[in-house]
């Protein structure tokens, strides 16, 4: 077994800088006892001589334009999961290590990714993209790893004997011990884990509690430790706060691009295909602006619903700034990954639901369909608006025009120098839209072909198409 | 001595004034042989512009182009008819070969989204056949569609009113179409890639062999149709 350690210290503040690419600075506060502290901070900031524990009024004294937000355990509840959920292409063992830090086992699926570093590598770049910095370690043992996660050590370690060397100079405060217990193992002097091991068993059970010593043997492997997987939530309903409110369809589109991927990801887990998305803009003050995606089929790619959404936000007008946007997938169907046809027949398709798709979007989605013929006598309901791609109905052997007028039009019988018929129909006497008419083709001066009848009950002629 | 002039007019280099220009470009045939034999390579261009002037609606225009989009429809390629000036009828369509399945229909709202919607069903590269009826055009405008339908691979296929004709297009190819008296058509070759041709050519639309289903009755048959038919059946 190896456990890769992800420990995304920065989570509290990332929640909500990797909306935008924020140039100010910016901390995170939370209220300790009764004042408000600040928990973390950019770099910018830090520079600024801002530290975590300062207070928040003496920060924004140091630093003029600090932006400071509350702390959001939920955004970064919401946020781990989603890394979680990302984390699933790696590998199918993934488990929450709270509030912070995620666990894999790695060591079954080694061979698949070619070695460790084939996976680290997609890993480093997919994490830069959603905007999240991290530091990783790989061990044995899922505590083992993360303690030397905690302590920022980025090593990888296969033998347990040499786990064991690398945990004993680690700081007692690791561990995940009531705060009593720390301050009872400095007091008798152990300040490292190497410190704790050789104290006597009995007297530190006798002392400190049996939980220490079963942490520190489950992180050396000599105690079982069994973590549960993670498994991805039935919906994704994914909220990303911008940290300054933005306007500009740019801003919200590099925000959007941040939380692609993890639905990427998550399709991918659960072999689906969304075929609704939507997004949408949270305001202050006034209401929610709603940007909903159709796609003809369900998709996968990110790109393309980026290529989409890119489209759609430019056709929209925002009536105010946004701070918050949600990307909500509304319909999530089954989708097996499809093989890549190697003709051209299956890109040319594909690209062709792409265009309907941008179609819509500037069109409306009644602007753009298919036609289809229908078993009906009456010759306006014998052509149907359909979707696309559907199958077509029995074709019709008698003899109609190219063109149908969608209103037929009155006209007088002199007009026309010849004429060939009767094809009499008469229909729909069941459903009250009942026709009673003689079709003959006639031609006219000018030498157009036209598709004329004559009403039963008045006696007046209409043009109905051209035989174009 | 007659040999040898041959022999020299068979140089690559050499190009007679009578021939249309022989392409590298993917044609794709009318499905009329009289129409093929004139059209540089021996069909409607792919990746350009064509451009058809009817004096009126409904002398045959659409049965020009019906051999060929049954033709793309059977390939499973997808077209598309931008603004469309009145319903596209299915029964008929059907009738004449062309499968609905890849049909695209949009009428757009305003002018401007009409040539929007024409420029990118060209530059898709996912229609091979973009068939458009478009309001207010201009040179710039034409030229788009023009580059849309080179870099999209698509046979883009204008309609216009044959006022238009004096005026200057950068489409590959422009006919005007007139009906004459025993339901052909003449068709005028305005212009083409290769040379000027000064005589219409007389075409039969309702001749190809799937539309017949779709002729009008008032059209009479052509005397080949006629003893095709007679052999046949």
């Amino acid at each position: 077994m190896l456990w890769l350690a992800l420990r995304f210290s920065q989570l509290s503040l990332e929640v909500f800088s990797r909306g935008v690419e924020l140039t100010g600075s910016l901390a995170v506060s939370e209220k300790v006892g009764n004042r408000l502290r600040v928990t973390s901070c950019n770099a910018a900031a830090s520079t600024a001589g801002v530290h975590p524990g300062m207070a928040v009024s003496a920060a924004q004294a140091l630093v003029p334009g600090l932006i400071v937000r509350p702390r959001d355990r939920a955004a970064e509840q919401e946020s781990l999961a989603g890394l979680a959920t990302w984390a699933g292409r790696f590998t199918p063992a993934v488990s929450l290590q709270p509030p912070d830090g995620l666990l894999l086992e790695i060591g079954s699926c080694l061979s698949l990714h070619r070695g460790l570093k084939n996976l680290l590598k997609p890993m480093r770049s997919g994490l830069r993209e959603m905007g999240y910095s991290y530091t990783h370690a790989c061990a044995p043992t899922p505590h083992g790893a993360w303690l030397l996660a905690l302590e920022g050590m980025e090593v990888v370690i296969h033998e347990l004997a040499e786990l064991e060397q690398a945990l004993v100079a680690l700081p007692v405060n690791l561990l995940a011990q009531p705060a009593e217990t720390l301050v009872g193992l400095e007091m008798v002097g152990a300040h490292t884990l190497g410190d704790c091991l050789r104290l006597p068993r009995a007297g530190v059970a006798r002392r400190f509690g049996q939980a220490l010593l079963h942490e520190l043997d489950q992180a050396l492997g000599r105690l079982p430790d069994v973590r549960s997987c993670f498994v991805p939530p039935p919906s994704f309903l994914r909220r990303l706060e911008l940290p300054a409110p933005a306007h500009e369809a740019e801003a919200l589109l590099f925000a959007a691009h941040r939380l692609m991927p993890e639905l990427e990801h998550y399709l991918n887990l659960r072999q689906a295909g969304v075929q609704e998305l939507e997004l949408t803009c949270r305001h202050e003050k006034i209401a929610d602006t709603v940007l909903k995606l159709g796609f003809v089929q369900p998709i996968r790619a990110a790109e393309r619903m980026l290529l989409l959404l890119r489209e759609t936000l430019g056709r929209t007008a925002l009536p105010a700034a946004v701070h918050t946007i949600v990307l909500h997938a509304r319909l999530i169907v089954p989708l097996a990954a499809s093989n890549t046809d190697i003709f051209r027949d299956g890109v040319e398709a594909a690209d062709g639901n792409l265009l309907l798709e941008r179609l819509r979007i500037r069109l409306g989605k009644a602007a753009v369909y298919g036609i289809a013929p229908v078993a009906d006598h009456r010759p306006e309901r014998a052509s149907q608006h359909c979707e696309i791609g559907a199958d077509a109905g029995i074709p019709c052997t008698l003899q109609r025009p190219l063109w149908l007028l969608p209103q037929p039009l009155h006209c007088r019988e002199d007009r026309f120098v010849s004429k060939t018929g009767p094809e009499r129909i008469e229909s729909g006497w069941w459903d009250g839209m009942e026709v009673a008419r003689d079709y003959y083709v006639a031609q006219d001066r000018n030498g157009s072909r036209l598709w004329v009848y004559c009403e039963h009950s008045s006696g007046e002629w209409f043009v109905h198409g051209l035989f174009a | 001595m007659k040999a040898s002039l041959e022999s020299v007019l068979q140089h690559p280099g050499i190009w007679r004034g009578d021939q249309a220009a022989q392409t590298d470009e993917e044609v794709l045939p009318t499905g009329f042989a009289e129409l093929d034999s004139k059209l540089p390579g021996g069909g409607w261009p792919r990746g350009a512009l064509t451009e058809i002037l009817v004096g009126r609606e409904g002398i045959g225009e659409l049965q020009l182009l019906l051999p060929a989009l049954a033709r793309i429809s059977e390939q499973r390629a997808w077209q598309a008819w931008v603004a469309p000036p009145h319903l596209p009828y299915a029964p008929a369509l059907a009738a004449a070969g062309v499968q609905l399945k890849h049909l695209l229909v949009a009428e757009p709202q305003s002018p401007e989204d009409a040539w929007w919607t024409a420029e990118q069903a060209l530059r898709s590269g996912a229609c091979h056949a973009v068939l458009a009826w478009l309001k207010t055009p201009d040179e710039r405008r034409m030229r788009r569609l023009q580059l849309g339908a080179e870099s999209g691979r698509a046979w883009g296929v204008l309609f216009r009113s044959a006022n238009a004709a004096p005026e200057r297009s950068p489409a590959a190819l422009r006919l005007r179409l007139e009906a004459i008296a025993d339901g052909r058509l003449a068709v005028h070759i305005l212009k083409r890639r290769g040379g000027y041709v000064s005589r219409p050519v007389m075409v039969d639309p309702y001749q190809s062999h799937s539309c017949r289903a779709n002729r009008p009755s008032g059209a009479p048959l052509s005397v080949v149709q006629l003893t095709r038919d007679a052999a046949t059946g």
